[in-house]
Protein backbone atom coordinates (compact mmCIF):
# COMPACT_ATOMS: atom_id res chain seq x y z
CA UNK A 1 0.00 0.00 0.00
CA UNK A 2 2.77 2.41 1.07
CA UNK A 3 4.47 1.39 -2.70
CA UNK A 4 1.44 2.62 -4.43
CA UNK A 5 0.54 5.83 -2.75
CA UNK A 6 4.58 6.84 -3.02
CA UNK A 7 4.44 5.57 -6.61
CA UNK A 8 1.32 7.61 -7.39
CA UNK A 9 2.80 10.87 -5.77
CA UNK A 10 6.16 10.24 -7.30
CA UNK A 11 4.06 10.14 -11.05
CA UNK A 12 2.20 13.27 -10.33
CA UNK A 13 5.53 15.03 -9.12
CA UNK A 14 6.73 13.91 -12.53
CA UNK A 15 4.08 14.94 -14.72
CA UNK A 16 3.94 18.23 -12.96
CA UNK A 17 7.27 19.25 -13.59
CA UNK A 18 7.70 18.07 -16.72
CA UNK A 19 4.76 20.23 -17.70
CA UNK A 20 4.67 23.42 -15.34
CA UNK A 21 8.38 23.94 -14.39
CA UNK A 22 10.28 22.24 -17.17
CA UNK A 23 8.46 23.85 -19.61
CA UNK A 24 9.34 27.54 -18.72
CA UNK A 25 13.33 25.91 -18.52
CA UNK A 26 12.61 24.37 -22.10
CA UNK A 27 16.23 24.91 -24.10
CA UNK A 28 14.79 25.64 -27.51
CA UNK A 29 11.34 24.48 -26.55
CA UNK A 30 12.10 21.14 -25.50
CA UNK A 31 11.50 19.47 -22.58
CA UNK A 32 13.15 16.66 -20.54
CA UNK A 33 11.07 13.25 -20.05
CA UNK A 34 10.62 12.61 -16.67
CA UNK A 35 7.96 10.15 -17.04
CA UNK A 36 10.50 8.08 -19.23
CA UNK A 37 13.04 8.11 -16.86
CA UNK A 38 11.05 7.07 -13.82
CA UNK A 39 8.90 4.22 -15.93
CA UNK A 40 12.66 2.57 -17.10
CA UNK A 41 13.87 3.44 -13.73
CA UNK A 42 11.09 1.38 -11.95
CA UNK A 43 11.23 -0.87 -14.56
CA UNK A 44 14.96 -2.23 -14.31
CA UNK A 45 14.45 -1.75 -10.42
CA UNK A 46 11.32 -3.82 -9.60
CA UNK A 47 10.99 -5.80 -12.98
CA UNK A 48 8.60 -6.05 -15.91
CA UNK A 49 5.54 -5.96 -13.88
CA UNK A 50 5.90 -2.75 -11.64
CA UNK A 51 7.56 -1.47 -14.93
CA UNK A 52 4.09 -1.92 -16.98
CA UNK A 53 1.92 -0.50 -13.98
CA UNK A 54 4.16 2.65 -13.55
CA UNK A 55 4.39 3.42 -17.72
CA UNK A 56 0.45 2.25 -18.16
CA UNK A 57 -0.39 5.49 -15.66
CA UNK A 58 2.00 7.83 -16.59
CA UNK A 59 1.23 7.45 -20.39
CA UNK A 60 -2.73 7.20 -19.99
CA UNK A 61 -1.87 10.91 -17.54
CA UNK A 62 -0.28 12.04 -21.04
CA UNK A 63 -3.22 10.97 -22.85
CA UNK A 64 -5.90 12.80 -20.52
CA UNK A 65 -4.44 15.98 -20.84
CA UNK A 66 -2.59 16.29 -24.09
CA UNK A 67 -3.90 13.66 -26.99
CA UNK A 68 -7.07 13.36 -29.01
CA UNK A 69 -7.39 9.23 -28.38
CA UNK A 70 -6.61 7.75 -25.04
CA UNK A 71 -4.61 5.11 -24.85
CA UNK A 72 -1.66 5.37 -27.41
CA UNK A 73 0.89 6.87 -24.58
CA UNK A 74 -0.17 4.25 -22.06
CA UNK A 75 0.62 1.70 -24.37
CA UNK A 76 3.92 2.60 -25.66
CA UNK A 77 5.32 4.04 -22.42
CA UNK A 78 3.79 0.54 -20.85
CA UNK A 79 5.87 -1.47 -23.42
CA UNK A 80 8.93 0.67 -21.99
CA UNK A 81 8.51 -0.39 -18.74
CA UNK A 82 8.04 -4.01 -19.51
CA UNK A 83 11.33 -4.60 -21.71
CA UNK A 84 13.10 -2.38 -19.09
CA UNK A 85 11.84 -4.50 -16.77
CA UNK A 86 13.38 -7.79 -18.87
CA UNK A 87 17.14 -6.23 -17.27
CA UNK A 88 15.88 -6.33 -13.41
CA UNK A 89 18.08 -9.30 -13.30
CA UNK A 90 21.32 -8.30 -14.51
CA UNK A 91 21.18 -4.62 -12.73
CA UNK A 92 23.04 -3.92 -9.53
CA UNK A 93 22.51 -0.33 -7.75
CA UNK A 94 25.82 0.06 -7.67
CA UNK A 95 26.22 0.23 -11.26
CA UNK A 96 25.36 3.81 -13.24
CA UNK A 97 26.37 2.52 -16.70
CA UNK A 98 23.55 0.06 -17.16
CA UNK A 99 20.45 2.85 -16.03
CA UNK A 100 22.01 5.38 -17.98
CA UNK A 101 21.94 3.20 -20.82
CA UNK A 102 18.58 1.69 -20.72
CA UNK A 103 17.02 5.27 -20.33
CA UNK A 104 18.67 7.12 -22.91
CA UNK A 105 17.93 3.59 -25.33
CA UNK A 106 14.20 3.98 -23.74
CA UNK A 107 14.03 7.83 -24.80
CA UNK A 108 15.04 7.19 -28.17
CA UNK A 109 13.08 4.33 -28.83
CA UNK A 110 10.01 6.45 -27.30
CA UNK A 111 10.71 9.70 -29.44
CA UNK A 112 10.96 7.59 -33.00
CA UNK A 113 8.40 5.37 -32.06
CA UNK A 114 6.67 8.75 -31.80
CA UNK A 115 7.80 10.11 -35.15
CA UNK A 116 6.72 7.20 -37.05
CA UNK A 117 3.66 6.97 -35.72
CA UNK A 118 2.37 10.64 -35.34
CA UNK A 119 4.50 11.79 -37.95
CA UNK A 120 6.17 9.45 -40.54
CA UNK A 121 2.06 8.04 -41.41
CA UNK A 122 0.86 11.51 -42.27
CA UNK A 123 3.71 12.13 -44.67
CA UNK A 124 6.28 13.78 -43.15
CA UNK A 125 9.19 12.39 -44.60
CA UNK A 126 12.14 14.88 -43.28
CA UNK A 127 13.84 12.58 -40.49
CA UNK A 128 17.19 13.94 -40.10
CA UNK A 129 15.12 17.15 -39.06
CA UNK A 130 13.45 15.55 -36.42
CA UNK A 131 16.55 13.39 -35.19
CA UNK A 132 18.21 16.24 -34.81
CA UNK A 133 15.91 18.69 -33.59
CA UNK A 134 13.50 16.56 -31.51
CA UNK A 135 14.58 13.41 -30.72
CA UNK A 136 18.09 13.95 -29.53
CA UNK A 137 18.14 17.14 -27.76
CA UNK A 138 15.56 15.41 -25.69
CA UNK A 139 17.31 12.63 -25.08
CA UNK A 140 20.12 14.99 -24.14
CA UNK A 141 18.26 16.77 -21.49
CA UNK A 142 16.40 13.35 -20.29
CA UNK A 143 20.00 11.96 -19.77
CA UNK A 144 21.32 15.51 -17.62
CA UNK A 145 18.04 15.39 -15.66
CA UNK A 146 18.43 11.75 -15.08
CA UNK A 147 21.43 12.17 -13.18
CA UNK A 148 19.73 14.05 -10.66
CA UNK A 149 16.33 12.30 -10.72
CA UNK A 150 17.82 8.29 -10.54
CA UNK A 151 19.44 8.60 -7.98
CA UNK A 152 16.23 9.58 -6.04
CA UNK A 153 14.22 7.16 -7.58
CA UNK A 154 17.22 5.11 -6.05
CA UNK A 155 16.91 6.61 -2.79
CA UNK A 156 12.78 6.23 -2.67
CA UNK A 157 12.97 2.27 -3.71
CA UNK A 158 16.22 1.45 -1.25
CA UNK A 159 13.85 2.95 1.67
CA UNK A 160 10.77 1.32 0.59
CA UNK A 161 12.37 -2.21 0.07
CA UNK A 162 13.98 -1.76 3.47
CA UNK A 163 9.92 -0.95 4.71
CA UNK A 164 8.89 -4.15 3.58
CA UNK A 165 11.50 -6.03 4.45
CA UNK A 166 10.97 -4.81 8.25
CA UNK A 167 7.53 -5.41 8.00
CA UNK A 168 8.15 -8.80 6.70
CA UNK A 169 10.55 -9.94 9.79
CA UNK A 170 8.08 -8.46 12.04
CA UNK A 171 5.40 -10.51 10.35
CA UNK A 172 7.51 -13.71 11.05
CA UNK B 1 0.35 -26.38 -14.52
CA UNK B 2 -0.95 -22.67 -15.44
CA UNK B 3 0.94 -19.84 -13.49
CA UNK B 4 -2.29 -18.48 -13.08
CA UNK B 5 -3.79 -21.01 -10.55
CA UNK B 6 -3.19 -20.38 -6.85
CA UNK B 7 -1.38 -22.21 -4.63
CA UNK B 8 -2.28 -22.98 -0.99
CA UNK B 9 -0.78 -20.50 1.24
CA UNK B 10 0.07 -18.17 -2.10
CA UNK B 11 -0.90 -14.48 -2.60
CA UNK B 12 -2.70 -14.68 -5.77
CA UNK B 13 -0.73 -12.52 -8.29
CA UNK B 14 -0.96 -12.49 -12.18
CA UNK B 15 1.89 -13.27 -14.16
CA UNK B 16 3.62 -10.06 -15.67
CA UNK B 17 2.81 -11.25 -19.44
CA UNK B 18 -0.61 -11.87 -18.94
CA UNK B 19 -0.99 -8.46 -17.47
CA UNK B 20 0.41 -6.60 -20.04
CA UNK B 21 -1.47 -8.81 -22.76
CA UNK B 22 -5.07 -7.32 -20.81
CA UNK B 23 -3.63 -4.16 -20.74
CA UNK B 24 -2.48 -3.65 -24.76
CA UNK B 25 -6.06 -5.42 -25.03
CA UNK B 26 -7.47 -2.50 -23.11
CA UNK B 27 -5.43 0.11 -24.93
CA UNK B 28 -6.49 -1.18 -28.40
CA UNK B 29 -10.16 -0.88 -27.14
CA UNK B 30 -9.63 2.44 -25.76
CA UNK B 31 -8.42 3.65 -28.61
CA UNK B 32 -11.18 2.58 -30.69
CA UNK B 33 -13.59 3.45 -28.55
CA UNK B 34 -12.33 7.25 -28.07
CA UNK B 35 -11.38 7.71 -32.03
CA UNK B 36 -14.96 7.46 -32.51
CA UNK B 37 -16.79 8.33 -29.43
CA UNK B 38 -16.05 10.22 -26.34
CA UNK B 39 -17.47 8.25 -23.89
CA UNK B 40 -14.85 7.99 -20.85
CA UNK B 41 -13.62 12.04 -21.47
CA UNK B 42 -16.12 12.82 -19.02
CA UNK B 43 -15.33 11.04 -15.70
CA UNK B 44 -11.41 10.70 -16.67
CA UNK B 45 -11.39 14.54 -17.44
CA UNK B 46 -13.27 15.28 -14.12
CA UNK B 47 -11.56 13.22 -12.04
CA UNK B 48 -7.46 14.39 -12.81
CA UNK B 49 -9.51 17.62 -13.08
CA UNK B 50 -9.42 17.74 -9.15
CA UNK B 51 -6.51 15.70 -8.42
CA UNK B 52 -3.93 17.59 -11.14
CA UNK B 53 -5.21 21.07 -11.63
CA UNK B 54 -4.98 22.81 -8.86
CA UNK B 55 -1.22 21.74 -8.32
CA UNK B 56 -0.75 23.00 -12.36
CA UNK B 57 -2.32 26.26 -10.88
CA UNK B 58 -0.27 26.43 -7.74
CA UNK B 59 3.15 25.96 -9.54
CA UNK B 60 2.25 28.00 -12.61
CA UNK B 61 0.86 31.06 -9.83
CA UNK B 62 4.24 30.85 -7.70
CA UNK B 63 6.34 30.69 -10.86
CA UNK B 64 4.47 33.44 -12.51
CA UNK B 65 4.77 35.35 -9.44
CA UNK B 66 8.72 34.67 -9.42
CA UNK B 67 9.00 35.70 -13.10
CA UNK B 68 7.04 38.95 -12.64
CA UNK B 69 9.14 39.93 -9.77
CA UNK B 70 12.34 39.49 -11.91
CA UNK B 71 10.96 40.97 -14.76
CA UNK B 72 10.27 44.57 -12.64
CA UNK B 73 14.01 44.16 -11.16
CA UNK B 74 14.92 44.22 -14.37
CA UNK B 75 12.93 46.74 -16.33
CA UNK B 76 12.08 49.51 -13.66
CA UNK B 77 15.11 51.73 -15.04
CA UNK B 78 13.79 51.37 -18.66
CA UNK B 79 9.86 51.99 -17.68
CA UNK B 80 11.08 54.96 -16.34
CA UNK B 81 12.45 56.46 -19.27
CA UNK B 82 9.55 54.27 -20.98
CA UNK B 83 7.29 56.15 -19.34
CA UNK B 84 8.37 59.94 -20.64
CA UNK B 85 8.34 58.97 -24.35
CA UNK B 86 4.82 57.61 -23.36
CA UNK B 87 3.54 60.59 -21.77
CA UNK B 88 4.01 62.49 -25.32
CA UNK B 89 2.74 59.70 -27.38
CA UNK B 90 -0.70 59.76 -24.93
CA UNK B 91 -0.78 63.56 -25.29
CA UNK B 92 -0.61 63.14 -29.29
CA UNK B 93 -2.81 60.25 -29.16
CA UNK B 94 -5.81 62.03 -27.34
CA UNK B 95 -5.93 64.36 -29.97
CA UNK B 96 -6.07 61.78 -32.72
CA UNK B 97 -9.09 59.95 -29.91
CA UNK B 98 -11.15 62.98 -30.31
CA UNK B 99 -11.36 62.56 -34.12
CA UNK B 100 -11.55 59.08 -34.55
CA UNK B 101 -14.71 58.96 -32.20
CA UNK B 102 -16.05 61.61 -34.47
CA UNK B 103 -15.68 59.67 -37.31
CA UNK B 104 -17.02 56.27 -35.17
CA UNK B 105 -20.22 58.12 -34.64
CA UNK B 106 -20.09 59.33 -38.44
CA UNK B 107 -19.42 55.46 -39.29
CA UNK B 108 -22.07 54.20 -36.40
CA UNK B 109 -24.52 56.28 -38.65
CA UNK B 110 -23.39 55.05 -41.88
CA UNK B 111 -23.61 51.28 -40.89
CA UNK B 112 -27.08 52.20 -39.95
CA UNK B 113 -28.46 53.57 -43.20
CA UNK B 114 -26.88 51.12 -45.06
CA UNK B 115 -28.04 48.18 -41.82
CA UNK B 116 -25.14 46.50 -41.75
CA UNK B 117 -24.36 44.70 -38.39
CA UNK B 118 -21.55 45.20 -36.70
CA UNK B 119 -21.30 42.02 -34.36
CA UNK B 120 -17.82 41.30 -35.38
CA UNK B 121 -16.28 43.46 -32.80
CA UNK B 122 -18.95 42.34 -30.11
CA UNK B 123 -17.48 38.62 -29.25
CA UNK B 124 -18.09 37.63 -25.49
CA UNK B 125 -14.71 36.41 -24.06
CA UNK B 126 -13.52 34.78 -21.44
CA UNK B 127 -9.96 35.55 -19.75
CA UNK B 128 -7.71 32.45 -18.63
CA UNK B 129 -3.96 31.51 -17.44
CA UNK B 130 -1.95 28.75 -18.65
CA UNK B 131 -1.25 26.20 -15.96
CA UNK B 132 0.58 23.47 -17.97
CA UNK B 133 1.92 22.80 -21.50
CA UNK B 134 2.36 19.89 -23.58
CA UNK B 135 3.97 16.81 -21.81
CA UNK B 136 5.65 15.97 -25.26
CA UNK B 137 7.59 17.73 -27.44
CA UNK B 138 5.89 17.08 -30.99
CA UNK B 139 2.45 18.84 -30.50
CA UNK B 140 1.87 21.87 -28.87
CA UNK B 141 -1.38 21.82 -26.97
CA UNK B 142 -1.67 23.29 -23.61
CA UNK B 143 -3.59 23.75 -20.51
CA UNK B 144 -5.94 26.49 -19.27
CA UNK B 145 -7.52 27.10 -15.86
CA UNK B 146 -11.13 27.73 -17.12
CA UNK B 147 -13.38 24.97 -18.01
CA UNK B 148 -17.01 23.98 -17.60
CA UNK B 149 -17.96 25.94 -15.00
CA UNK B 150 -16.94 28.86 -16.60
CA UNK B 151 -18.38 28.42 -19.55
CA UNK B 152 -16.46 26.77 -22.09
CA UNK B 153 -17.36 23.95 -24.70
CA UNK B 154 -15.10 22.49 -27.15
CA UNK B 155 -14.49 24.02 -30.48
CA UNK B 156 -14.61 27.65 -29.07
CA UNK B 157 -11.76 29.60 -30.35
CA UNK B 158 -8.70 31.16 -28.15
CA UNK B 159 -7.01 34.24 -29.02
CA UNK B 160 -3.96 36.73 -27.90
CA UNK B 161 -2.93 39.49 -28.27
CA UNK B 162 -4.86 39.77 -30.79
CA UNK B 163 -4.56 36.98 -33.28
CA UNK B 164 -5.80 33.38 -33.44
CA UNK B 165 -4.23 31.12 -30.62
CA UNK B 166 -6.37 28.08 -31.49
CA UNK B 167 -9.86 25.96 -30.39
CA UNK B 168 -11.02 24.20 -27.19
CA UNK B 169 -10.35 20.85 -28.19
CA UNK B 170 -10.97 19.00 -24.49
CA UNK B 171 -12.91 20.29 -21.30
CA UNK B 172 -12.74 18.60 -18.04
CA UNK B 173 -14.84 20.58 -14.82
CA UNK B 174 -11.88 23.44 -14.00
CA UNK B 175 -9.37 22.87 -17.15
CA UNK B 176 -9.51 22.88 -20.37
CA UNK B 177 -6.87 21.87 -23.69
CA UNK B 178 -6.71 24.33 -26.13
CA UNK B 179 -4.64 22.99 -29.74
CA UNK B 180 -2.66 25.65 -30.93
CA UNK B 181 -2.74 26.75 -34.69
CA UNK B 182 0.49 25.88 -34.99
CA UNK B 183 0.60 22.51 -34.02
CA UNK B 184 1.57 19.98 -36.57
CA UNK B 185 -2.02 18.42 -36.09
CA UNK B 186 -4.19 21.37 -36.85
CA UNK B 187 -5.40 22.96 -40.03
CA UNK B 188 -7.39 26.42 -40.20
CA UNK B 189 -9.46 27.88 -42.92
CA UNK B 190 -7.99 31.04 -43.74
CA UNK B 191 -8.69 33.80 -46.01
CA UNK B 192 -6.54 37.31 -47.34
CA UNK B 193 -8.04 40.12 -45.79
CA UNK B 194 -7.23 42.70 -48.74
CA UNK B 195 -8.71 40.00 -51.80
CA UNK B 196 -10.80 37.33 -49.84
CA UNK B 197 -8.98 34.76 -51.60
CA UNK B 198 -9.01 31.50 -49.20
CA UNK B 199 -6.37 28.86 -48.66
CA UNK B 200 -5.51 26.48 -46.19
CA UNK B 201 -3.05 27.06 -42.58
CA UNK B 202 -1.27 24.39 -41.23
CA UNK B 203 0.35 23.96 -38.67
CA UNK B 204 4.24 22.21 -38.80
CA UNK B 205 6.32 21.56 -36.31
CA UNK B 206 9.54 21.68 -39.34
CA UNK B 207 8.52 24.92 -40.58
CA UNK B 208 7.75 26.75 -36.36
CA UNK B 209 11.12 26.04 -36.21
CA UNK B 210 11.72 29.32 -38.25
CA UNK B 211 8.95 30.87 -36.58
CA UNK B 212 6.47 30.06 -39.18
CA UNK B 213 3.31 28.37 -40.39
CA UNK B 214 2.49 26.49 -43.21
CA UNK B 215 -0.22 27.69 -45.96
CA UNK B 216 -1.55 26.34 -49.15
CA UNK B 217 -4.07 25.92 -52.00
CA UNK B 218 -4.28 29.74 -52.40
CA UNK B 219 -6.18 30.12 -55.22
CA UNK B 220 -4.89 33.87 -56.43
CA UNK B 221 -4.36 33.73 -60.45
CA UNK B 222 -4.33 37.16 -60.32
CA UNK B 223 -1.53 37.13 -58.58
CA UNK B 224 -3.04 39.82 -55.81
CA UNK B 225 -1.50 38.43 -52.63
CA UNK B 226 1.71 39.82 -51.87
CA UNK B 227 4.16 39.09 -49.17
CA UNK B 228 3.19 41.43 -45.89
CA UNK B 229 -1.05 40.94 -46.65
CA UNK B 230 -2.79 40.34 -43.53
CA UNK B 231 -4.68 36.54 -43.13
CA UNK B 232 -7.67 36.28 -41.11
CA UNK B 233 -9.94 33.08 -40.51
CA UNK B 234 -12.57 32.43 -43.75
CA UNK B 235 -16.28 32.36 -43.33
CA UNK B 236 -15.44 29.25 -44.35
CA UNK B 237 -14.84 26.95 -41.07
CA UNK B 238 -17.31 25.59 -39.11
CA UNK B 239 -15.42 26.14 -35.90
CA UNK B 240 -13.40 28.80 -36.24
CA UNK B 241 -15.23 32.43 -36.08
CA UNK B 242 -14.56 34.70 -39.02
CA UNK B 243 -12.02 37.59 -39.42
CA UNK B 244 -9.84 36.46 -36.83
CA UNK B 245 -6.29 37.66 -37.66
CA UNK B 246 -4.06 34.35 -37.77
CA UNK B 247 -0.83 36.52 -39.21
CA UNK B 248 0.99 37.81 -42.49
CA UNK B 249 2.46 35.99 -45.58
CA UNK B 250 5.89 35.81 -45.24
CA UNK B 251 6.67 34.21 -48.26
CA UNK B 252 4.43 32.96 -51.14
CA UNK B 253 5.30 30.06 -54.10
CA UNK B 254 3.46 28.74 -57.03
CA UNK B 255 3.05 25.14 -56.72
CA UNK B 256 4.00 23.10 -59.52
CA UNK B 257 0.58 22.27 -60.69
CA UNK B 258 0.57 26.15 -62.08
CA UNK B 259 -3.03 26.48 -60.38
CA UNK B 260 -2.61 27.52 -56.43
CA UNK B 261 0.17 28.61 -54.30
CA UNK B 262 1.74 27.56 -50.87
CA UNK B 263 4.08 29.76 -48.66
CA UNK B 264 4.32 30.96 -45.08
CA UNK B 265 2.75 33.26 -42.78
CA UNK B 266 4.30 34.78 -39.34
CA UNK B 267 1.51 34.55 -36.97
CA UNK B 268 0.75 37.18 -35.36
CA UNK B 269 0.69 35.59 -31.69
CA UNK B 270 4.22 35.37 -29.98
CA UNK B 271 3.22 31.49 -29.09
CA UNK B 272 6.91 31.07 -26.96
CA UNK B 273 5.85 33.85 -24.25
CA UNK B 274 2.25 33.33 -24.22
CA UNK B 275 0.76 33.43 -20.62
CA UNK B 276 -2.68 34.72 -20.93
CA UNK B 277 -5.22 33.97 -23.30
CA UNK B 278 -9.32 35.19 -23.98
CA UNK B 279 -11.40 32.08 -25.14
CA UNK B 280 -14.14 33.50 -27.17
CA UNK B 281 -17.57 32.07 -25.87
CA UNK B 282 -19.66 32.93 -29.06
CA UNK B 283 -19.76 29.76 -31.45
CA UNK B 284 -19.69 29.29 -34.95
CA UNK B 285 -22.57 27.66 -34.63
CA UNK B 286 -24.67 29.69 -32.67
CA UNK B 287 -23.65 32.86 -34.50
CA UNK B 288 -25.14 31.40 -37.60
CA UNK B 289 -28.26 30.88 -36.10
CA UNK B 290 -28.48 34.43 -34.48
Amino acid sequence: MLRKITMAVMLLFCFLLQTTLFRSLAFAGIVPNLLIVLTSSFGFMRGEKEGLIIGFFAGLLCDIFFADILGYHALVYMYIGFLNGKFCKIFYPEDIKLPLALITVSDLSYGVICYVLLFLLRGRLNFPFYLWTVILPETVYTIIVTCLLYPLALFVNNRLEGFERKRAKKFV
Amino acid sequence: MSPVIKKKGEKFTIPSKYLLFALTCLCTVLMALTFSTDLFNRPLNAAVGYVVVPFQQGISKVGGWLSRRKDELVQIRQLLEENVSLQQQVDDLLVENTLLQQEKAELSRLRELYQLDNQYDEYHKVGARIIARDSGNWYSAFVIDKGEADGLEIDMNVIASGGLVGRVSEVGPNWARVTSVIADNSNVSAKTLSTSDTMIVSGDLQAMHDGVIRFSQLIDSQDSVVVGDKVVTSHISDKFLPNILIGTIHTINRDSNNLTKSGYLTPAVDFEHLEEVLVITDMKREWDDA
